[in-house]
């Protein structure tokens, strides 16, 4: 778990100074979302449950299989990127090989398309369940409520997981839903609910793991809730300091995920300086060579622009 | 050939995919136990079970949503809306998500769904039981727009619509659901997906038109010929992608083009078809092309005489024909 959140940290932060020296026009990255991300996936089936994610979710992604590589290449908008080949925005992501499907940009569309997936999985007799994440803003919307109440109704395999970061772009929670908890709205569809601390992911872990039983036992939806911070604003074009002080997010940042599970590796004498520095090596190779791979990979082809509208 | 009402071809062509390819789902408001407001799926529950005719929450973008994800997780879900006029909570999943879906992962996903509905006017229905909205779908590349406006080819054009690899929006006249009946050939009968159909032919005028204006088309037409106006008329079958070498082959033939639908007039098909043929077939053109259509008001009203006053009918038809071929 730590060594995927570290490495989610630092690409993460490569991504932000690629974007800054103009090389790119935009990320949008999991900063501070690590421990919610990483926990989940490490209690997903890669390849075999189905997954749905959001824009945030890059801990998520690298954590379930996407490389590296597949992240800058994402990133640069690359031919090779499999996320979309250079036609999608990066951070929406698409990957037939973990069963992750497409997303799109306006929050909580895919929340109906989770039940359906599940829909589809146990129609076919499979033993998956489907993972759907989203933040805080997209259980305002509609498609949240439809999704949501259709799996309720239909007793499907899903995982409704809500990375609560506190703010949909400038607004916040308290201006988002006048509950204490997104998980206290399961109650309002007949299905279990959970709030756990989205800074650790152990608690993540195991929320997870539990709904995955529940949803294979045919006992339904979980919708889960995970209380989170994005330390960096909501993408690259977000200039936070409008609407949030210096030293909320300072206060915050005394929660960093990354700091904590290594204070409590160390305290369980399972970490120490000399790995700590291995790890850091090892990172910084991997990232070194995902930037450079990518940098380097070739664009998307103009002629191939009108591709892909319909089946060939 | 057995002679058949519209709904009834509707019906054979679902089951028959249903009993043919155990991917393909129904859902959608009332479609199981109630077998649809207007029995398009009648007996499909009995015969397939609730887990392939699902009776869904009222809940129009859950409808599409759940049928898109099912759809890329590999069923091939037709969804009803019960009326195009309820469909419009659904345009983000439809427009945003289906008809994107294979464009924006380079094609790694594709969305093979069909989303079923109720259209057009007619039916004494008033604004929210009347409306036409195959522009709004006709517009959106990745959609495929089909409106079948016979029995036969609404049952064939049905099973292309399911076995399509794309998103189609199958828009079902339904004053003509009873009032249109015709030969039905029996089993597996499919129409493409694509191809305008030449619902009679002619040499003085040629009239474009689909849906239930197909045949209020067809009568115009009968009339006129009686005085010695002859008019091709091109039953278009598919909005889009739209046959453009049929509306131009058949103005090279006879230089002139009328084009009537129900929706409004503005920016709806008559506006693409005028396009067309302005493009590829100006030179061909005797006469400015000639659009009659809905006038530009929210839907059709509900009082009998407020709807029958803006309505397209064959009598007004026929004085555009007579009107364009003097032209």
């Amino acid at each position: 778990m730590y060594r995927f959140m570290v490495l989610s940290r630092a690409l993460d932060e490569r991504m932000w100074i690629i974007q800054r020296q103009g090389k790119v026009p935009f990320v949008i990255t999991a900063h501070g979302q690590e421990a919610a991300q990483v926990g989940a996936a490490m209690a997903l089936r890669p390849g075999q449950d189905v997954i749905v994610p959001y824009y945030r979710d890059m801990a998520l992604m690298l954590t379930l299989g996407m490389t590296p590589r597949e992240l800058m290449l994402n990133v640069f908008s690359r031919a090779e990127d499999p996320n979309g080949g250079g036609r999608q925005m990066p951070a929406h992501f698409s990957l037939p090989r973990l069963r992750v499907l497409t997303g799109s940009s306006p929050v909580g569309t895919q929340i109906p398309h989770a039940a359906g997936a599940a829909l589809a999985s146990r129609l076919r007799g499979e033993d998956s369940v489907t993972f759907c994440s989203f933040g805080e803003g997209a259980t305002s919307t509609g498609d949240f409520h439809e999704g949501v109440n259709f799996a309720a109704v239909l007793k499907l395999p899903v995982i409704f997981f809500c990375e609560n970061n506190q703010y949909a772009i400038s607004v916040p929670v308290r201006r988002q839903m006048a509950v204490e908890s997104a998980a206290q709205r399961a109650a309002g569809y007949g299905i279990e609910g959970r709030s756990v601390d989205g800074q650790d992911p152990v608690p993540v872990y195991l929320a997870v793991s539990e709904a995955a039983e529940r949803a294979r036992a045919g006992r339904g939806p979980t919708l889960i809730e995970v209380r989170t911070y994005r330390f960096v604003p909501h993408t690259s074009d977000d200039d936070d300091r409008t609407y949030r002080t210096r030293s909320e997010v300072e206060e915050f940042r005394q929660k960093d995920p990354i700091p904590l599970m290594r204070r409590r590796l160390e305290e369980a004498g399972l970490w120490d300086e000399q790995r700590e520095k291995a790890l850091r090596d090892e990172v910084a190779a991997i990232v070194d060579d995902a930037a450079d791979y990518a940098e380097r990979a070739p664009r998307p082809d103009p002629a191939s622009v009108m591709r892909h509208v319909y089946a060939d | 050939m057995a002679v058949k009402r519209m709904i009834e071809a509707i019906r054979e062509a679902l089951d028959e995919e249903m009993a043919r390819d155990p991917r393909v789902i129904v859902l959608g408001e009332d479609v199981g136990v109630k077998g649809g407001v207007f029995v398009a799926t009648r007996g499909l529950l009995e015969k397939y079970g609730q887990d392939r005719v699902i009776d869904t929450p009222l809940s129009e973008s859950g409808i599409v949503g759940v049928a898109v994800g099912a759809a890329m997780n590999g069923l091939r879900p037709v969804a009803e809306i019960q009326f195009a006029d309820f469909i419009h909570p659904a345009m983000d999943q439809i427009i945003n998500e289906a008809a994107r879906i294979r464009y924006r992962s380079n094609g790694a996903w594709g969305c093979p769904l069909v989303v079923r509905t109720p259209y057009g006017a007619g039916i004494r229905g008033g604004l929210y039981h009347s409306q036409s909205v195959e522009a709004f779908f006709a517009h959106v590349p990745g959609l495929k727009v089909v409106i079948p406006s016979t029995p036969a080819d609404a049952k064939g054009l049905l099973k292309a619509a399911i076995r399509d690899e794309d998103p189609v929006i199958f828009l079902e006249p339904k004053r003509g659901y009873r009032l249109i009946q015709g030969e039905v050939p029996e089993g597996d009968f499919v129409v493409p997906i694509g191809p305008a159909r030449v619902a009679k032919e002619g040499s003085h005028l040629t009239a474009v038109a689909y849906g239930m204006m197909l045949h209020l088309t067809m009568e115009a037409a009968a009339e006129v010929q009686q005085e010695g106006i002859s008019v091709e008329v091109i039953d278009l079958r598919t909005l889009a992608p739209l046959d453009r070498t049929a509306l131009v082959e058949s103005v090279k033939k006879t230089g002139r083009a009328l084009i009537v639908y129900e929706d409004n007039l503005t920016m709806g098909m008559g506006a693409e078809a005028a396009a067309v043929l302005a493009e590829e077939a100006l030179y061909h053109l005797d006469a400015p092309v000639r659009r009659l259509a809905l006038p530009d008001i929210p839907a059709t009203p509900f009082a009998g005489v407020l709807e029958d006053a803006v309505l397209p009918n064959a009598e007004r038809i026929a004085q555009a024909m007579r009107e364009l071929a003097r032209a």
